[in-house]
């Protein structure tokens, strides 16, 4: 599956089918500090991700006061 | 895609997030359910404002501050919006695109002030004339421009969409050096005094990351990227440290914003008293100020004589990339 991510923006390639939850601690990312979007749509920690997906993770994190 | 196993825990259709804080997970019109209840409670508990109140709600074009204007327009509340272009290379032409497209798709009043063409500067300039690190000559510029922009409008509150990590995150800085004059400021609402409107914070029970969940299921399109000159700074630092922190124990990350405002800021209170003795006006804008000549009068001065400084020049080693 294809994987977007921002700041800074960069695209990896993941392979096999797993949960939100699995590919954000394959990337080392915080559950918390990210939305996951799969084509399009917001998905929670369960969802089940498809090879053929295009997924977006969003971080949530602004640094700004 | 197969779809989540999860059910909202209000209707039992699939969940669109978990949000472990809440032990629970919510579809899409359940998730805004919540958030919109958050606010009112926000609004109602700290007794932010009263629906007939004229608000001014100042908007970046990253996603707290699109979030709470949105939410006050949709809970019926009368909301303008002000924006200050602070002259921060492609990061502001950036926010000002999504700026104004927000504003104009809904129908609202925007008021706009651009640092170089109504004060002759910009927050890169001001940091190198002035010798501060940007974000101080920023807070500065935006926080004189509120509250003038509030008092020469007549507005009845400056809301900000401060959420519940940047409180906590602030609080962990302040807890960290026992800053007791921060934090006996540090509230949701400060009511108007000494010439400064008042100030309100309806975000405060909500994290970032409902905020942005809000920003996606309402359509709203906002700026993901960052101000360069944020990257790496300690904020975002101490936010990272909260959310591990969260990530084992949800739910902590409130507790210790909330917590702190029900039984701790009450003790603080004499101390807020003492910090907000009597102030005098300045002389070249009328602004309330310890001081002959008020700090945004001063930076003015400093920076608009100082030749343009590009963003890059002022950015630290982590900021570049
Ligand atoms: S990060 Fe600093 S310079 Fe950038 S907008 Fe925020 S306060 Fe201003
Ligand atoms: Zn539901
Ligand atoms: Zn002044």
């Amino acid at each position: 599956m294809l994987v977007k991510m921002r700041n800074p923006r960069r695209e990896v390639e993941m392979a096999g089918d797993r949960t939100v939850n699995h590919l954000l601690d394959a990337l080392d990312l915080v559950r918390e500090s990210h939305l996951v979007i799969c084509n399009g749509t917001l998905v929670p920690g369960d969802a089940r991700l498809l090879e053929d997906d295009v997924i977006e993770i969003r971080p949530v994190i602004s640094g700004g006061l | 895609m197969v779809a989540a196993a999860s059910k909202c825990r209000s209707c039992g259709k699939p969940a669109v997030i978990d949000l472990p804080r809440h032990n629970a997970n919510f579809c899409a019109e359940h998730l805004k359910q919540l958030c919109r209840r958050q606010l009112e409670k926000a609004i109602d508990d700290y007794n932010m404002f009263d629906p007939g109140d004229r608000i001014l709600v100042a908007v970046s074009g990253g996603k707290d501050s699109f979030a709470v204007w949105d939410m006050l327009i949709d809970a019926g509340y009368a909301a303008d919006g002000l924006y200050v272009g602070l002259g921060i290379g492609d990061y502001s032409d950036e926010s000002t695109r999504y700026v104004t497209a927000f504003a104009e798709e809904r129908k609202l009043r925007l008021r706009t002030v651009d640092l170089r063409d109504e004060y002759g500067y910009d927050i890169p300039t001001a940091a190198r004339a002035t010798k501060r690190v940007p974000c101080s000559a920023c807070g500065i510029s935006k926080r004189h421009l509120f509250d003038k922009a509030a008092v020469d409008g007549g507005y009845d509150v400056v809301v900000t969409g401060h959420n519940l990590d940047d409180e906590a995150a602030v609080l962990l800085g302040n807890v960290l050096h026992w800053d007791i004059e921060y934090l006996a400021r540090q509230l949701p609402v400060l009511p108007a005094a000494n010439g400064f409107p008042k100030k309100a914070k309806p975000l405060v029970r909500l994290t970032e990351r409902e905020t942005a969940a809000w920003c996606l299921l309402r359509g709203i399109d906002y700026l993901v990227e960052e101000c360069p000159i944020a990257t790496g700074n300690r904020h975002l630092h101490h936010k990272g440290v909260l959310n591990s922190i969260e990530q084992e124990s949800p739910s902590t990350k409130a507790a210790f914003f909330l917590n702190f405002i029900d039984n701790m800021a009450p003790l603080l209170a004499d101390q807020t008293a003492a910090a907000s003795g009597d102030l005098g006006r300045c002389a070249r804008c009328g602004a309330p100020t310890t001081g002959e000549t008020c700090a945004f009068c001063r930076l003015v001065d400093n920076a608009s004589a100082h030749e343009p400084v590009p963003v890059e020049l002022v950015l630290g080693k982590r900021g570049r990339r």
